[in-house]
């Protein structure tokens, strides 16, 4: 008995613009981490051009600023709201009964998050350009947005922490009590020089300072050295996996034992 | 030939709860098996044990003699489940075409809608169906991959009464076509109708496993029917020699093996009886007996 089973490839890119359908047609995400970085861009950043933050043109920081929070916002509410909502929906037993292979559903998740954060730096980028003047060099443009990317992996898995510890009617709104706050306090709406001590000292503790930090640099903004950052980001990594996998635990066996 | 499903003398605890009790079933291929079962019986916990979504507490369970969690076993069947979701803000046809890449051998979307007899709704998004063209989306999901085995749990719940009959034909038609069907249900007609062998479980043990022929014939007694002018007390029958009793205003039904017995008593007792029914036990009946107590809803 040797059926074959079906193509990896084609069932992962189905299930990648499934996700993406999903993220474009639900306005909590399309209006948190789209329209918001826009009008934060308005209120925030024009007021500010031509000043200079962290040694660099205002616009050039905020960019990285706001850049930051839009791929940090898509991935907490991507895994986060995404997950739970997967759970509470029971999707995930209908998933199970079938010849999906496991990891395909977590990866699409990814690859559909990495594409819309990628389409809303690029969209904050270009309004940016367009509103403000601002003009990054193609190179650091990149650095920037790689590591907008892979850096916001804590994100992702902060999100998934979140996804499996909450239930599917409370989680938008632990979503953005864990979110919001945390996103002021490391600058990446109001820089970080405006805000008040206490926050100040807070703030490098934080996964979503270190990981502005890391766009920051990118745009040639003072910053840590990158690597001090990293080392961050990847404990931050590990402790929020740790979480998820213990939840994951406790759902398997409340769930598929 | 390696039996389609078999769970072989398994047991399923939840903590201190036991959901099944040393069940031992095996399905071959072309079966159309209906798992018969008040509520709790443990349908839904015999249907997850077989597809690998919860696993026995002992015993072994094979799906096409593999682990049930094997994907190559999982390609070969289609699967209905009760309280399982779909993705959100999505069509019927897309929710339909991103299944169909699951399974190796996919039918074409058109018929499957046409199957599932959604074809106006193939535009329609997933939260906007009703309760019965979800059932239907879910039973389109099930059938994409060009089933071997049909696992359906409860399939028809949400459905109206067209619905359910041009449900029962589609059915009919996979049976016609070799399809093996798993079907739990506690509409017994349904079962009837559709199933060549019923299992009938109470309490997570096997109580019965036949023909539906066979399942009516282990009810030796006869179904008695009583109308009354006026209400009646379901204490009047106890000391007559019945079972399933069940009392609705003036209407009475029964089963009993002496018929006689209870309407020489009944008759005696109250002077306004109005009709008498006296008639074959049918496999409502037999189920009631076996399970020794009233269905517990529809």
């Amino acid at each position: 008995m040797t059926e074959r089973l079906a193509p990896f490839a084609p069932m992962l890119a189905a299930q990648t613009l499934s996700m993406l359908r999903h993220l474009l047609r639900s306005p909590f995400y399309s209006i948190f981490s789209l329209v918001l970085p826009l009008i934060f861009w308005v209120f925030f950043g024009l007021p500010r051009a031509h000043h200079t933050i962290g040694g660099v043109d205002a616009g050039a920081y905020l960019l990285a600023s706001f850049g930051a929070y839009a791929v940090a916002n898509v991935m907490l509410f991507s895994f986060g709201i995404g997950i739970a909502n997967e759970r509470g929906r029971r999707e995930d037993v209908l998933m199970r009964a079938t010849p999906l292979r496991p990891g395909v559903d977590l990866l699409a998740r990814l690859l559909a998050a990495m594409a819309f954060g990628l389409a809303a730096v690029i969209v904050l980028s270009l309004f940016a350009w367009v509103t403000g003047g601002v003009r990054l060099e193609a190179g650091r443009w990149l650095v920037l947005v790689v590591r907008l990317l892979v850096g916001a992996l804590p994100l992702l898995a902060l999100g998934l922490a979140i996804g499996y510890l909450v239930s599917v009617n409370a989680v938008p709104a632990v979503v953005n009590l864990v979110g919001l706050p945390m996103f002021l306090a490391s600058g990446l709406v109001v820089p970080l020089a405006e805000l008040p001590d206490f926050i100040q000292r807070i703030a490098p503790y934080l996964p979503t300072y270190r990981y502005a930090q890391l766009a920051w640099d990118a745009v040639g903004a003072h910053a840590d050295p990158p690597a001090a950052d990293l080392l961050w980001l990847v404990g931050y990594t590990v402790v929020f996996m740790a979480i998820v996998l213990r939840a994951y635990r406790v759902e398997e066996s409340r769930k598929f034992r | 030939m390696t039996p389609v499903v078999a769970l072989d003398h398994v047991t399923k605890r939840y903590g201190r709860v036991v959901a099944l009790h040393d069940l031992s079933i095996s399905v071959d291929a072309g079966e159309a098996v209906a798992l018969l079962g008040p509520n709790g019986a443990g349908k839904t916990t015999a249907i997850s044990l077989m597809l690998g979504l919860r696993r026995p507490s002992s015993g072994t369970v094979r799906l096409f003699g593999r682990p049930p969690t094997d994907l190559h076993a999982r390609t070969r069947c289609g699967v209905m489940l009760q309280e399982a979701g779909v993705p959100e803000l999505q069509t019927v046809r897309e929710i339909v075409e991103l299944f169909a890449t699951y399974y190796p051998h996919r039918l074409p979307t058109r018929s499957v809608l046409r199957m599932a007899g959604l074809e106006e709704q193939a535009g329609t998004r997933q939260d906007r169906l009703s309760g019965g063209q979800l059932q239907r989306l879910f039973f389109a999901l099930a059938m994409i991959g060009d089933p071997e085995v049909l696992f359906l749990d409860e399939p028809t719940v949400g459905m109206d009464v067209e619905g359910r009959r041009a449900f029962i034909a589609t059915i009919r038609e996979r049976l016609r076509a070799g399809t093996t069907v798993m079907l739990t249900t506690h509409y017994l007609e349904e079962a009837d109708q559709l199933a060549d062998r019923v299992v009938v479980i109470d309490h997570g043990v096997l109580v019965a496993d036949g023909s539906p022929a066979e399942i009516k014939s282990r009810v030796a007694g006869k179904r008695v029917t009583l109308r009354f002018a006026r209400g009646v007390d379901p204490a009047l029958f106890a000391h007559s020699p019945v079972t399933g009793l069940h009392v609705e205003g003036p209407v009475a039904t029964m089963l009993s093996a002496r018929p006689a017995d209870v309407l020489r008593h009944v008759l005696a007792a109250r002077q306004d009886v109005v009709d008498v029914d006296v008639g074959g036990a049918d496999l409502e009946d037999a189920f009631v007996h076996l399970t020794a107590r009233p269905r517990a809803d529809d």
